[in-house]
């Protein structure tokens, strides 16, 4: 089968299964199955945190870059298309559902509400960025920290989109939404990582000073990352706050961002899977510590803390260190039973130990 | 005039505080490159420590010199111990590992006790009891400084100068100073590593609570997340007098606790509102690494492949 062919029915499976799951969650259900509503809420958080999770590890797990700031583009980003579809988006809505219909009209003004979230994400990841990547490791990360925290400040003071008050926002989001913003979200991540771009980006990550005598333009990689991954973090927060449909400052705190670090160390940094893995796990985790028994559910936070304490002492390198987890693993599988020597992970190779060595190589003077 | 002057007391007040607590990160930082994410924590346990002693041992209902000192000195080496202990049990175990896990694993003590905090003592504030009595002098003008503030500056002074000389003329010291250069190295003359690293986390956190003591004499409120934010900002100020530099994060404090100060009182005159306060620090932060990308005092790194 020529390899296009293959390509569009995966899309093809993947479109099919979005909409069946799109269905099998809402009020509706599907065939007469449904999802209660609790359940279906941690799902579509699951699916916005992947977004969020896989778009932190481009910059952060194969460009070998520490940013603590995903909450502030994720609130620019949030809060922007906010911005349109409370103070414009219904006016358009219904000039336009007389030319296409309402569903459509529905769907095309929440695809512009991304759009502009994502694109003003970017604008303020360029600027964050440009000055921000002269700097190093940990200096780098307390400027990315800083720079989230003085966005949810300017936020929280301007008074049009509801300063400390919170801000109501229609909801849009369904998820389909959710799932097609992921699915986009891995592939382009993915196709960036496997592409020369992303060879620069590893390149980088690994050693960035024999990277730039290679020959590669260091900074414009890392601000093109930064960027990217800023854009993915603002299309994530529009889709969280069109789900909550109630916007607050207080949700995009600095603990917002470790919470981001946390799934991807967690799922192992340098790998795809394992941030969505990762978040995964973040996302169920506290919720199934709810069902603790009796006093127990008390401490659920606690066991939280404790557990991702315990996961980092007992597998340092997170859950599949740089490894990918696909189709490839039982493939391996069978080839070494076979008796051949095992093939390559189908991850980006790398030091086991992982990132960024950049960091660790800064000797005291 | 008077109400600058004001300002400035109240800022150096602020200032000394998160000085306190920042030598506690820059020290852990200066010798394992951790960021101790944990360490603002430490700040609130120890203002509970001093809340939990001063009830049993009566020192609450008579406010004393000698209930504040023992309750100060007490909740100090009760929170160097915790430290010492959070070292052994969480951060030594991951040492060798990459810097990302020991920062997700601080971030995960941090967690921890702020969320066992809130279980034990729940997350209503508590009012710290009157461990001194409480007046006010006036300086000049109609300037004024309580006596709680003279107790922060003469403590925090005084601690600083006590730190100058453990790390200065003590045997000690001079092991932390050269573990804080070269970790391996140090292994090899014989210089037992672990403690080292050990005393430095006992050290920190004896600063930190005494921070914790003092701020709660000042602002007598006390809450499991109070050590959130100031951590925070106690870090930044780490940073910005350049992380790992012992005078650089007592200057850091100082700048960014006046900074915040003069913020809320003569912001709205500019046009700043005084919400802007805790973005103050940050602002100041990034403004600093972008001329100085190693911070005020900190030295240039010699980069190597």
């Amino acid at each position: 089968m020529p390899i296009f062919v293959k390509r569009l029915l995966a899309a093809l499976v993947i479109v099919l299964l979005l909409i069946a799951m799109n269905q099998y969650m809402s009020e509706a259900g599907l065939f007469g199955f449904g999802v209660p509503p609790y359940y279906a809420r941690v799902i579509m958080l699951a699916g916005i945190n992947i977004i969020l999770a896989v778009s932190l590890n481009l910059i952060t797990g194969f460009t070998g870059q520490f940013s603590i700031g995903h909450a502030g583009f994720m609130a620019v980003g949030a809060y922007s298309s906010a911005y349109l579809t409370v103070f414009y988006a219904q006016a358009w809505e219904r000039s336009l559902a007389g030319v296409v219909g309402a569903t459509l009209a529905h769907a095309l003004i929440f695809l512009l509400a991304i759009l502009v979230g994502a694109i003003v994400a970017a604008l303020a990841g360029l600027i964050v960025g440009i000055p921000s990547l002269r700097l190093r490791g940990d200096y780098l990360a307390i400027v990315t920290l800083g720079f989230a925290e003085i966005i949810r400040i300017v936020i929280l003071n301007i008074d049009k989109v509801g300063g400390a008050t919170g801000f109501t926002v229609p909801a849009y989001t369904n998820f389909l939404w959710v799932g097609a913003f992921a699915v986009i979200t891995i592939v382009v991540v993915y196709n960036i990582v496997h592409s020369d771009v992303g060879r620069a980006l590893v390149s980088i990550r690994e050693d960035e000073l024999a990277a730039e005598a290679m020959g590669i333009n260091t900074t414009r990689y890392k601000v093109l990352a930064f960027v990217i991954s800023s854009a993915l973090a603002g299309m994530a927060g529009v889709l969280f706050g069109h789900y909550t449909s109630f916007l607050s400052t207080n949700d995009f705190q600095f603990i917002r961002s470790f919470e981001i670090i946390i799934m991807i160390v967690l799922g192992g940094m340098g790998s795809l899977t394992g941030s969505v893995l990762g978040a995964v796990v973040i996302t169920i985790m506290p919720e199934l510590l709810r069902r603790l028994p009796g006093d127990f559910s008390r401490y659920r936070l606690v066991v939280y803390s404790a557990l991702l304490i315990l996961i980092m002492l007992t597998r340092p390198q997170g859950l599949l260190g740089t490894r990918e987890f696909g189709l490839s693993w039982l493939k391996r599988a069978r080839r070494r039973s076979e008796g051949d020597k095992p093939a390559g992970s189908g991850g980006v190779p790398i030091a086991e130990q992982g990132p960024p060595s950049a960091i660790d190589s800064e000797e005291r003077a | 005039m008077d109400t600058f002057v004001q300002q400035l007391i109240n800022g150096l007040t602020v200032g000394a505080i998160y000085a306190l607590i920042a030598l506690g990160y820059t020290m852990v930082y200066g010798i394992l490159r951790l960021i101790n994410f944990a360490h603002g924590d430490i700040y609130m346990v120890g203002a509970f420590i001093g809340y939990f002693m001063a009830f049993p041992l009566g020192f609450a209902t008579g406010p004393s010199l000698l209930g504040l000192s023992v309750v100060l000195i007490g909740s100090m080496i009760a929170a160097a111990l915790v430290g010492m202990a959070i070292e052994r049990f969480a951060y030594r175990p991951i040492r060798k590992y990459a810097r990302m896990t020991t920062l997700i694993t601080a971030i995960g003590v941090s967690l921890l006790i702020e969320n066992l905090f809130v279980v034990w003592f729940g997350a209503a504030p508590r009012a710290f009891p009157q461990l001194l009595r409480e007046q006010s002098y006036t300086l000049f003008g109609n300037a004024a400084i309580s006596k709680s503030q003279i107790l922060i500056f003469a403590v925090s002074v005084a601690l600083m100068l006590l730190l100058q000389w453990v790390i200065f003329k003590t045997k000690v010291g001079t092991a932390m100073r050269a573990v804080s250069f070269n970790l391996n190295s140090a292994k090899l003359m014989g210089i037992n590593t672990d403690f080292i690293i050990s005393f430095t986390f006992a050290l920190g956190s004896a600063l930190a609570a005494a921070a914790g003591v003092l701020t709660a004499q000042y602002n007598p409120q006390i809450d499991p997340l109070m050590g959130i934010i100031t951590g925070l900002k106690a870090f930044v100020a780490a940073v910005l007098g350049g992380i790992g530099n012992v005078p650089g994060a007592v200057l850091g404090g100082l700048l960014i606790g006046i900074a915040e100060t003069f913020v809320v009182g003569y912001g709205q005159n500019v046009g700043i509102p005084t919400t802007f306060r805790d973005a103050v620090a940050f602002a100041i932060l990034i403004l600093v690494l972008l001329f100085r990308p190693t911070g005020l005092l900190g030295s240039t790194v010699q980069e190597k492949v």
